[in-house]
């Protein structure tokens, strides 16, 4: 491929070509100064905070601190379980109505999937102030549950699901038929394990998007045993930190820690499921 | 839409449907299938996406229910109060121009970096990492940094302007600047996840075009202009609506940033319904001012419908 890339540049040159590079290196730098500064500032002591000495020791006290002012630990359990009950009933349905999006020519079919795809315009986002009536209808405000009943059934999923169920080979499905395998033991045997990139595709998409999910949380928990990570931080540096950077800093690395830390491990899956997301 | 089931979607040869229709899901039964495996997802996606939006339209005509006084029919009233308020009038020409100012720009840098990515710079791996990493980041982590940045005299904005020999600045607490560097943590958020899309894209054009085209002896910014970019269009289209509906559906920067000053600076839509709703607690004027937003996602909607539809008939 990179072969055949470099031919078109015939004209330009090679001056062309460094010029280019240092345009994207630019860039590059501008787009991970930000992180980069915030990791210097989160490593070292409030004097260095906004100066740029080499010599400077580093610290972990930031860390400390911030961990011992506001109850993280509980935060990052609320946010486990949150994304974790959410994806899997995300994969539950949208697995079971991509089936039968899929494979079932029922009543209303046509009509039930523009109604689905309804929601990739209409997002829970937006709709905040009904949902949050029908969750005080439920009893659920400030429960883990409230935060996530909204998202569980997710278009995007079944979406995604149903294009990839469609295209698995009519002939599998009529042999498994054929040796007697149930519905459920026929989606199961032949159907989910032919989207497995999929599903692990639309599970980090999903698990990055909840993680990170703000407004919604904000709005619906009010206590530190229901608060996920991005509201816990929210209070934290509103409240009790005044303006003290280093830590602040320190706490908003914390909480993107995970996931960025899963990201620079895995970051070729990430990005290709993002890529296989994105192609419809 | 009876009798048959199984759906006769896939390509290539078929045998007679009749024959591969198993017997199981023959007639009836497949409608009682399909419909037991939508139903859970059914109900969820009903309760909390068309029940609430269907809501907020009859909850627009009513008062909000206060102490003991429950709600009534009010007619336009919230409507009539929504045109005359003017801090409405001012969220929805700051989300207009932010989605101006955030959308373009983030969208041909997405593009750029696309192609540089894609191409034969050196170090694209770590460069890749560069663009994309702001992505993966929560946008409330990534406003709690640039608070600081923005921070005046201290934050790392006026220091690199002093070098320059300007003085401090309170950048978010002035009405000029505020909403401006709310664009570019936007812009600087999002222009790596779009590049993905474009990345994606570009892996698909058959390199074979740029072979005919280097022997043809054709530029590169022609090559750009003529084959890469219509090739792309589809992509483009399909960043452009999400960018769209981030635009009004992303505020939590504004929450940690800004809270909508000053002076109502920056206050966007979705920002306001959530303090008139939540702050105020006047549900039904917040229900009014969703109905604005839905029917923007709706307009939305349905251009992008049109648009396929035009296509298609071309085709």
């Amino acid at each position: 491929m990179s072969g055949a890339a470099a031919n078109p540049l015939g004209g330009s040159g090679r001056l062309g070509l460094l010029l280019e590079s240092a345009g994207a290196w630019l860039l590059g730098l501008i787009w991970a100064a930000p992180l980069l500064y915030a990791i210097w500032t989160a490593f070292h002591g409030a004097e260095f905070a906004a100066r740029l000495q080499l010599a400077a020791p580093l610290t972990l006290e930031n860390f400390v601190k911030a961990w011992d002012a506001a109850p993280f630990a509980r935060y990052f359990l609320n946010s486990f379980i949150l994304v974790t009950s959410i994806l899997a009933a995300q994969l539950v349905l949208s697995t079971l109505a991509a089936f039968a999006f899929a494979r079932f020519a029922f009543v209303g079919r046509d009509v039930m999937f523009a109604l689905v795809l309804v929601q990739l315009m209409i997002m829970p986002d937006i709709l905040i102030v009904e949902n949050y009536r029908t969750m005080r209808a439920l009893a659920l405000p400030d429960t883990i549950l409230g935060i996530g009943l909204p998202y569980m059934a997710s278009a995007f999923g079944i979406f995604l699901l149903r294009q990839t169920f469609k295209g698995v080979p009519r002939e599998l499905d009529e042999a498994a038929r054929v040796e007697g395998c149930t519905l459920l033991g026929l989606l199961w045997k032949v159907y989910v394990p032919l989207a497995k990139p999929v599903y692990i595709a639309f599970g980090l998409v999903s698990v990055s998007f909840h993680w990170n999910n703000f407004l919604w949380p904000l709005i619906i928990t009010n206590s530190v045993t229901t608060r996920p990570v991005t509201v816990g931080l929210s209070v934290f540096a509103s409240t009790d930190q005044g303006i003290d950077w280093s830590i602040i800093t320190a706490a908003t690395l914390m909480t993107s820690g995970p996931l960025l830390i899963a990201f620079l491990l895995f970051q070729r899956q990430f990005v290709q499921s993002f890529m296989r997301a994105g192609i419809r | 839409m009876s009798g048959a089931a199984a759906p006769a979607t896939t390509p290539g040869s078929a045998p007679p449907r009749a024959g591969r229709v198993p017997a199981r899901t023959r007639g009836g039964t497949a409608h009682i299938y399909g419909w037991l495996l939508l139903l859970p997802a059914a109900v969820l996606l009903g309760a909390f996406t068309h029940f609430p939006a269907v809501a907020t339209f009859v909850e627009s005509f009513y008062s909000t229910a206060k102490g003991g006084r429950p709600a009534r029919a009010v007619g336009l009233d919230n409507y009539r109060t929504m045109l005359e308020d003017p801090i409405f009038w001012k969220s929805l020409e700051n989300n207009a121009l932010y989605a101006l100012g955030t959308i373009p720009a983030s969208i041909a840098l997405a593009l750029l970096m696309a192609l540089w990515v894609n191409g034969k710079i050196r170090g694209r791996g770590l460069l890749r990492l560069a663009y994309f990493t702001p992505t993966v980041l929560p946008m409330i982590a990534v406003a709690n940094i640039w608070l600081f940045f923005y921070t005046p005299d201290y934050g790392l904005v006026d220091q690199i302007t002093k070098l320059f020999g300007a003085g401090a600045h309170n950048w978010l607490g002035t009405r000029g600047t505020a909403l401006v560097c709310l664009m570019f943590v936007t812009i600087w958020k999002e222009a790596g996840f779009f590049m993905i899309f474009y990345l994606a894209a570009l892996q698909q054009i058959p390199p074979v075009l740029a072979e005919a085209a280097a022997i043809e002896g054709s530029g590169r910014w022609y090559f750009f202009r003529r084959v890469t970019f219509p090739l792309l269009m589809p992509t483009t289209l399909f960043v452009l609506v999400n960018a769209i509906i981030n635009a009004f559906r992303m505020v939590d920067h504004v929450v940690v940033m800004t809270r909508g000053g000053p002076d109502n600076a920056t206050m966007l839509l979705l920002f306001y319904i959530y303090e008139v709703a939540f702050k105020f607690w006047d549900t039904a004027y917040g229900a009014t001012l969703t109905m604005v937003l839905l029917l923007i996602l709706a307009g939305l909607a349905l251009g992008q419908f049109l648009y396929f539809d035009r296509r298609v008939h071309y085709r």
